[in-house]
């Protein structure tokens, strides 16, 4: 194994329900210890079924994972102590309170009681005023927040939050994303899945893709705006001109808008030199009213990378 | 650091959370738990020990009231271990909630122990308060206390372990109260519990002996007043069979994940 164990392996895992559905075809991945990574997809693409299968609530057809170097199937019980998990589906027990019900949640997994770790969590969470109410009568939102608290009571360093802030409302959206950020800071490590790009874009350290049970792409979330995204000046000419000028053949401009916009795409390439192209437009006299760049953001890549292969 | 703090050898802290849980839930739900079966109790003592011990003297030389008592605390016993653990298992599967036992460092003894322990121990608790309650209508005295604690435990912590089977098994409501309706009940009311087999019709005796529910109505009756239609090592033999039949399917379960994986 390498010096750097990752936090979770997933090598040659595949998935085919008892239906047959086939959810998972040879997915290899591997999440660094202390990083926020991000499993985007479509509906149904198979990201619940992979995380349920590290967390053990599915059983894997083919291949193995490893939480910390421990296999989660034969020595599951080192592997599971440490991982939390917050399903996409909200499931508790709605008649119990939250104390008991987050208490419940340390003990199960094999900590001793401990109510000041369970207060701090549950003040982490906003919950502490609602510690002695009955689940069902909080709003969805709280219950989102009660999951979580369950899932950290037993202080894993190895979070899962599948569609944490499906249906939250903005506000706490943003306070689940600084929650986020507090864990990696204490050294968890946060696999999150989310339909919500901008929440890879705000959070994510990498981004992994998977599409019809394929895992098709991983990478750092920098590096993949930058491969994958699109860079583009774009001048607002004062005259429309009928074809891109002869003379900047070199550098591929396009024209668009009916010609009254010039682009230039330049996305990665290196050393560009935008001035030596304001520079020839200048010679040439081409005279614009308006400049602006605009990047693609993940969400373009996104929708570019999933359409491609359909 | 994470490997000192797993649970390497027993999670005892989850055996401790799932059991407290169950039984929380009872004591939340205490008027079903526990007042509804002691007025069905007190309403058997009045139908069948007054209606009807008032023309019957007494059966194997007991009074026909302190007869039933053994029988009743059995009734109540089987289908309260089976409603108990069947319903505390079958429960997180409706809800979902389950995901977390599965997704937790528990082995399958610590849930089994958990779930069948906190089932067993409410329907004991129920069995020792049908107890105290017939005391008030009939005279008691118990020969064997020793046997009969030991045999209320073997009983309970038994169809626990059916009914948590039950609850693994079924897929809706209706599920979890065939297989009580369908086979205890019937098999309960011609276990004896009213009469002794011995008050049967020859062929109906033989016909009786098939039925598992005798053999327990009858040891612990034993235990009581020293009368028995069959023989006490028979009925032992019998429970702590079925008990390992039992456990055999609980292995099974776990180690295919039926009904509770996918
Ligand atoms: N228990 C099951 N039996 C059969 N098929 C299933 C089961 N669970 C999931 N599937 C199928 O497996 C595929 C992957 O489902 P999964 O829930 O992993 O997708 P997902 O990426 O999490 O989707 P979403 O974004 O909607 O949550 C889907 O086609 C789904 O219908
Ligand atoms: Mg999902």
């Amino acid at each position: 194994m390498n010096d750097v164990q990752a936090a979770i392996s997933i090598r040659g895992v595949g998935k085919r329900y008892a239906s047959g559905h086939s959810a998972l075809r040879d997915v290899n991945l591997e999440i660094r210890k202390g990083e926020i990574f991000a499993l985007l997809g479509p509906n149904g693409a198979g990201k619940t079924t992979l995380i349920n299968i590290v967390c053990g609530i599915v059983t894997a057809t083919e291949g193995r994972v490893f939480a910390d170097g421990h296999d989660v199937a034969r020595d599951y019980r080192a592997a599971r102590s440490m991982i939390g998990l917050v399903p996409q589906e909200l499931a508790t027990d709605n008649f119990e309170s939250v104390w008991d019900t987050v208490s419940f949640s340390r003990g199960l997994f094999g900590r001793a009681p401990c109510p000041r770790h369970i207060e701090s969590v549950l003040a982490d969470l906003s919950l502490t005023d609602k510690r002695n109410s009955r689940i069902l009568t909080l709003s969805g939102g709280m219950k989102r927040r009660v999951m979580i608290a369950k899932a950290l009571a037993h202080e894993p360093r190895i979070l899962f939050l599948d569609e944490p802030t499906a249906g939250v409302d903005v506000e706490l959206r943003r306070d689940m994303w600084a929650l986020v950020r507090r864990l990696r800071d204490r050294g968890v490590t946060i696999i999150l899945t989310t339909h919500y790009i901008e929440e890879a874009e705000e959070m994510a350290d990498r981004i992994g893709v998977i599409d019809r049970g394929s895992l098709i792409l991983v990478e750092d979330k920098v590096t993949l705006i930058e491969k994958l995204g699109k860079k583009q000046l774009i001048m607002q000419l004062c005259r429309p001109l009928p074809e891109p000028p002869p003379g900047l053949d070199d550098w591929g401009l396009e024209l668009r808008a009916g010609g009254t916009e010039l682009v230039f795409t330049y996305g990665n390439r290196p050393n560009i030199d935008l001035s030596a192209l304001v520079r020839r437009l200048g010679e040439l006299s081409i005279e614009f009213s308006d400049m602006r760049t605009h990047q693609s953001s993940l969400e373009e890549i996104f929708v570019g990378l999933v359409s491609r292969r359909t | 650091m994470t490997a000192t703090r797993a649970p390497r050898r027993f999670n005892r802290n989850a055996v401790i959370a799932i059991y407290r849980f169950e039984v929380h839930r009872a004591l939340r739900t205490l008027i079903q738990s526990l007042v509804t079966p002691v007025i069905t109790t007190s309403l058997y003592f009045i139908v069948f020990g007054s209606a009807i011990g008032s023309r019957m003297h007494s059966v194997s030389g007991v009074p026909y009231g302190a007869f039933i008592v053994p029988g009743l605390i059995m009734l109540a016993l089987f289908t309260e271990s089976i409603a108990n653990a069947s319903f505390g298992i079958f429960y997180p599967k409706f809800t979902g909630a389950i995901f977390e036992l599965l997704s937790a460092p528990v082995s399958p003894l610590e849930i089994v122990l958990g779930y069948v322990g906190a089932a067993a121990s409410k329907s004991i608790a129920l069995g020792l308060i049908i107890l105290a309650t017939s005391a008030l209508f009939v005279p008691l005295h118990i020969m064997h206390p020793a046997a009969m604690i030991a045999l209320l435990l073997l009983t309970a912590t038994t169809f626990s372990m059916f009914g948590f089977i039950i609850g693994i098994w079924a897929q809706g409501w209706e599920q979890i109260q065939l297989i009580p309706a369908l086979i205890m009940t019937p098999l309960t009311f011609l276990g004896g519990a009213f009469y002794s087999i011995d008050m049967l019709p020859p062929a109906w005796r033989t016909f009786s002996l098939f039925n598992p529910v005798v053999y327990l109505i009858s040891a612990f009756r034993w235990s009581f007043y020293e009368t028995h239609d069959v023989g006490i090592g028979v009925s032992l033999a019998f429970t702590v069979g079925f008990l390992a039949i039992c456990a055999g399917v609980v292995a099974w379960i776990f180690r295919t994940g039926y009904r509770l994986k996918n």
